[in-house]
């Protein structure tokens, strides 16, 4: 016990480390069941905590470097999840942990173009009607260049809403867009509400899956669509060491001369080795009561689709 | 007993993992290979990044870090400040007092050049990538310096200030970081102060960096009454032309 006193930093160090998986245990007793934050293990109180000051620091660059991480492929990501979802006009979409607002955008061009493409077809069978019908029907048309549709974008962090907010000013994007500030695991909306639910590199960070899936299903119409966007597992032996070594060795880098921020980017590539492969989050997405659940995989499993139907 | 070596032994196991000092982050040697050269490219890309001039010091310090160390172990001045460890914070510091002290003394330019430049030193960025405690210290000394430097040197903060202050701490450090601060830094100046540069002030930082002993041997905490005349001298400081 002497030697526990001695002032020898050295010591001290080590014996600082033995201290501290002494406090956890304790604190582990009074603030809830043990959960994971990257490599570290952590109460669900201090994981929620922690998640919501990484985004809190990161959402200024977050696009920024998710460009710079990517190389910009997570954009083309994004557009095959918009184009497997295939939104018709009148859709309206939930999308959750949306925070920068990069499915909402998409998905409101998306639908953008399908109802141009809708009036055009119309506008070639009244090639026979006069002008002055013509132009009267399009001042019909013209207040519903979206066709009804909605996406509502949640998310946890003001921070990330901010920037998603500022980002729909400066784009221009104004019409069938709401902002809303939830909890993946505590929806604030109405049971069977949405025809489409997306959460784009969302679910990662989300401390209880379980819950945000049954959400997921409360939330969504009979016949709605969940969608889920998220880094997965490769199963390519050298691809996967290629990837090991492109995530722990460049991308902190990149956050630390991007953003000037180490340890949330070492959190990211922590908390991808972390989360559940393609069938286990199958099974998930079952559990949760979802049916006709399928995976797609990107690049080999660097990314992957899960989707699942509420019947 | 055996349950403490037990749990001394699991720390050595996750020794690379280990914090040597708070806010340190272990790396690979291609981790910072990439983070020098990342912060190189960025630093002069945006000068206001000043976290990348820092950390390009952290990560390409590991021959002239020791070197400084070694100096500084082999000074009794500089000993002491080993073993002591002083910090230069605004909390450390009793402005009021060093206001108080009359004009030329260290301690009164120093407070006038914090208030006429308006900077502060608890600004400098704690290190994080150096992998050995005492050399951590070190290069927080050296940047806690700095802007005594300034007062020294008699030079604002502007850029032009900053190019001859890194001459002369290449000079005194031998530290890359400097090297490359001196060498690029006056890629962003007009032509007319570039000549005031090469003819009249970056000589003289040589010369005074070449003839100076080392800047961190010195107690400045304890010598805020001297008068900042009789420290260049006593230093080895050319006046500033």
């Amino acid at each position: 016990m002497a030697a526990a006193l001695c002032p020898c930093r050295a010591v001290l160090a080590r014996r600082g480390g033995a201290l501290r998986a002494l406090c956890g245990s304790v604190r582990g007793l009074a603030a809830g069941p043990e959960t994971h934050f990257g490599f570290q293990t952590v109460t669900e109180a201090e994981r929620r905590e922690k998640i919501y000051q990484v985004f809190e620091s990161v959402a200024k660059k977050y696009d920024v470097m998710n460009d710079s991480m990517t190389l910009g492929i997570h954009r083309v990501w994004k557009d095959i999840l918009v184009h497997k979802m295939n939104p018709s006009p009148g859709t309206l979409l939930l999308d959750v942990a949306g925070g920068t607002g990069d499915i909402a955008f998409r998905f409101i061009n998306y639908v953008r173009s399908v109802r141009e493409r809708q009036l055009q077809r119309k506008l070639k069978h009244h090639q026979n009607l006069s002008w002055q019908e013509i132009s009267e029907s399009y001042q019909e048309d013209k207040s519903k260049s979206l066709g009804d549709s909605q996406v509502v974008v949640c998310d946890i962090n003001k921070e990330m809403l901010k920037v998603g907010k500022q980002k729909a000013q400066h784009l221009g994007y104004s019409e069938g867009l709401s902002w809303v500030l939830g909890n993946a695991e505590e929806l604030p909306f109405d049971d069977d509400m949405f025809d489409v639910y997306t959460i784009a590199f969302g679910i990662r960070n989300v401390t209880r899956i379980d819950l945000a899936l049954q959400e997921a299903y409360r939330v969504l119409k009979p016949g709605g669509r969940f969608l889920c966007l998220e880094f997965s597992h490769v199963s390519n032996p050298l691809l996967s060491r290629l990837y090991d070594l492109y995530s722990f060795q460049v991308i902190p880098v990149l956050g630390e001369v991007i953003a000037g921020d180490w340890k949330s980017y070492q959190y990211l590539v922590e908390s991808i080795r972390r989360f559940p492969p393609q069938e286990e989050l199958k099974a998930m997405i079952e559990d949760a009561g979802f049916f006709k659940v399928d995976y797609q995989n990107l690049n080999s499993g660097i990314v992957a689709i899960h989707s699942g139907f509420k019947l | 007993r055996g349950g403490e070596e037990e749990k001394e032994e699991e720390e050595e196991e996750e020794e690379g993992c280990y914090r040597l000092y708070p806010g340190h982050i272990p790396t690979s040697p291609l981790q910072k290979a990439l983070l020098a050269a990342g912060s190189a490219f960025m630093a002069l890309y945006d000068p206001y990044r000043h976290d990348m001039v820092a950390v390009l010091g952290e990560t390409t310090g590991c021959l002239a870090l020791p070197n400084l160390r070694d100096k500084m172990k082999h000074h009794p001045e500089g000993y002491r400040i080993l073993q002591e460890r002083p910090r230069i914070r605004l909390s450390t510091l009793d402005m009021a007092r060093l206001r108080g002290l009359p004009d030329g003394t260290l301690g009164r330019e120093y407070v006038r050049f914090l208030e006429d430049n308006k900077v502060s030193p608890d600004t400098r960025m704690p290190p994080k990538f150096v992998d050995d405690e005492e050399l951590a210290y070190v290069i927080q000394r050296y940047r806690e310096v700095h802007d005594l430097m300034h007062t020294l040197l008699g030079m604002p903060t502007n850029m032009l200030g900053e190019v001859v202050v890194k001459w002369f701490e290449a000079i005194q450090t031998g530290l890359p970081m400097c090297v490359l601060g001196a060498a690029f830094g006056p890629v962003r100046l007009s032509t007319r102060k570039l000549q005031v540069l090469a003819t009249e002030l970056v000589p003289w930082a040589i010369r005074s960096g070449r003839n100076a002993s080392c800047i961190l041997n010195v107690y400045y905490e304890q010598r805020w009454e001297q008068p900042v005349e009789s420290l260049r001298e006593e230093i080895g400081i050319f006046p500033p032309p």
